[in-house]
């Protein structure tokens, strides 16, 4: 695979992974969840993770957001620790339920952040009105969670993890538990977020489609150990109408995608 | 509306079931009376006779009804026969040792939650606590505060804590600990510290197991109160008047007391659901 990213130089790289080990004590003894994993991720980039269950994915979004702490190898995020990171507020973290608190409005929610972040309350204000539209949920700030869809729960998580200025957004199959024509119209604003903002995105997925409509960089997994099988560098535009994924670019790009997952599992199918 | 009728119903069974335990119960002393007098009893008679004793094993319904009505409206409040003078005996200790209670709970549960040490070492000590019967306990709370010098309502209201706390505790902890995972890594990728993950996440979780909780321990406070004036020598309250009653056979003083004691705690249960309703609404967790 020459595209492998290890090889290839990446102009200004926000997230550096080099021979990544982390490795699980559980009961049944120790669990390598990620083996020797390398990757670079430039600015401004969208990457995608794929891979079955216990391929390691989330946990690599998990590593980057020092919510897991790697037990070998290097990795840093803006040329930080990830922890160091983390204290300096730099990422957005999007998680596969909305997990909007249900005593908080929208907007409450929204503020949930920048209250612990300290911004004043004209900034607070100011900036929740600026997401929400990001968003497309003006006018649904004074509702509360359970007063929305799914996808309108989502969205406005999605907008939780904008309103302060991470440029790092990790997205960890926040779509998963949504029906698929919601997910259509959710990958596609997430693809007109992703221009207005400029924002480098990691997104844990499940679906070969998602992935390849949204990425410019898919990287895929494999499980037992977790790893990294295959990355490939989108040759489709950053303009991406949602007919794109009739094009034979598209399926060609879906094809090596499920190859590589094919690969992964070795014999085991 | 609708519920009026079966709750009706049930109200008019027990009412029937009362009466004709009191008949039953109070007849030995109507056969007794008749048989030193020399007379025949008649069913009429003994229907009549075992309703209107003056001390009855079990008083009849409309006797109970009586002696709460004169204790409530036919005395001066400031009368020792008062029933909403040893009401409000009781109901200060009561909400006192409550606030204790409640207080001592809630430290207690932020301590289990936040401090290992005390995650392992509390709780045990608190499940002895509620082993250990209360009726055992409290005189020597009331002899061991006398001898410090605090009297009137305090060692009350301490045996009222002391009953209280637990329900407390135990709903705390569950609340504060019912925020999951994912809510709890949300927190650290905000690099919240340790005071705002509280406020802001643990403290309004935990807010409807405190109310739960609350109400348990609001019924518990009156029950230890009642029992802590117990061995106080029978001065004031509504337990005093339940002692005073069961020395000199006052059936109906006794029972007219328990019902006041029942209707204070439902009072005070209903209040602290008013508390929960209103809190939860504006919380948005009512839909």
């Amino acid at each position: 695979m020459k595209e492998n990213d290890s090889m290839s130089p990446v102009i200004d790289p926000v997230i550096e992974a080099r021979g990544l080990d982390l490795v699980f004590q559980t009961a049944d003894g120790p669990v390598q969840a990620l083996k020797d994993v390398s990757l670079t991720i430039g600015k401004g980039e969208f990457v995608s993770f794929i891979g079955p269950s216990g391929c390691g994915k989330t946990t690599f979004l998990r590593c980057i957001a020092a919510l897991e702490h790697p037990t070998g190898g290097s990795l840093t995020v803006n040329g930080m620790t990830p922890d160091e990171a983390r204290r300096k507020r730099a990422y957005g973290y999007v998680f596969q339920a909305a997990g909007l608190y249900p005593w908080r409005s929208i907007a409450g929610n929204i503020k949930l952040p920048l209250e612990i972040m300290g911004f004043s309350r004209d900034e607070q204000e100011q900036r929740v009105r600026k997401v929400l539209q990001l968003v497309d949920l003006e006018g649904f700030g004074k509702k509360f969670p359970w007063q929305l869809s799914g996808g309108m729960q989502q969205r406005a998580s999605i907008a939780r993890a904008l309103a302060f200025d991470a440029d790092l957004l990790l997205m960890d199959e926040p779509f998963g538990a949504l029906d698929e024509i919601v997910r259509d119209r959710l990958n596609e604003e997430v693809l007109k977020l992703w221009a207005r903002t400029g924002k480098t995105i990691g997104f844990v997925t499940h679906s070969i489609p998602e992935a390849v409509y949204l990425s410019t960089k898919i990287v895929v997994m494999s499980p037992r150990p977790g790893r990294i099988t295959d990355v490939i560098d989108s040759p489709l535009p950053r303009e991406r109408p949602l007919e794109i994924r009739d094009s034979r670019e598209f399926i060609e790009i879906a094809h090596r995608v499920r190859e590589g997952l094919r690969a992964g599992h070795g014999d085991e199918i | 509306m609708r519920n009026l009728l079966p709750v009706l119903t049930v109200v008019l069974a027990i009412v029937g079931l009362w009466y004709l335990a009191a008949v039953w119960m109070n007849a030995t002393w109507v056969y007794d009376q008749a048989a030193r007098e020399g007379r025949e009893v008649f069913l009429v008679d003994l229907l009549g006779e075992t309703m209107m004793q003056e001390r009855p094993v079990l008083p009849a319904p409309h006797q109970v009804a009586k002696g709460l009505y004169d204790g409530l409206f036919g005395q001066a409040i400031t009368s020792k026969r008062s029933l909403i003078y040893h009401g409000w005996v009781t109901l200060s200790a009561t909400l006192l040792g409550f606030v204790i209670g409640s207080a001592a709970g809630i430290l207690l549960a932020v301590g289990i939650v936040y401090n290992r040490a005390m995650d392992q070492s509390v709780m045990p000590w608190a499940i002895a606590s509620q082993t250990i019967p209360i009726l055992a306990i409290a005189p020597m709370i009331i002899v061991v505060l006398n001898s410090m010098g605090v009297t009137g309502i305090v060692p009350k209201a301490i045996i009222s804590a002391y009953l209280s706390f637990f329900p407390v505790v135990v709903g705390m902890v569950k609340g504060l600990r019912s925020p999951d995972a994912m809510q709890l890594d949300l927190m650290r990728t905000y690099n919240a510290s340790g005071g705002q993950s509280f406020a802001k996440l643990r403290l309004p979780s935990s807010m409807p197991y405190l109310f739960a909780s609350l109400k348990v321990g609001v019924a518990a406070s009156l029950v230890g109160t009642i029992v802590g004036e117990l061995p106080t020598g029978a001065v004031a309250g509504l337990g005093s008047r339940l002692l005073s009653g069961s020395y000199y056979g006052q059936t109906v003083q006794i029972w007219a007391a328990l019902f006041a004691a029942a209707a204070l705690a439902a009072g005070l249960v209903a209040l602290i659901g008013l508390a929960e309703r209103v809190v939860l609404q504006r919380m948005g967790l009512v839909r």
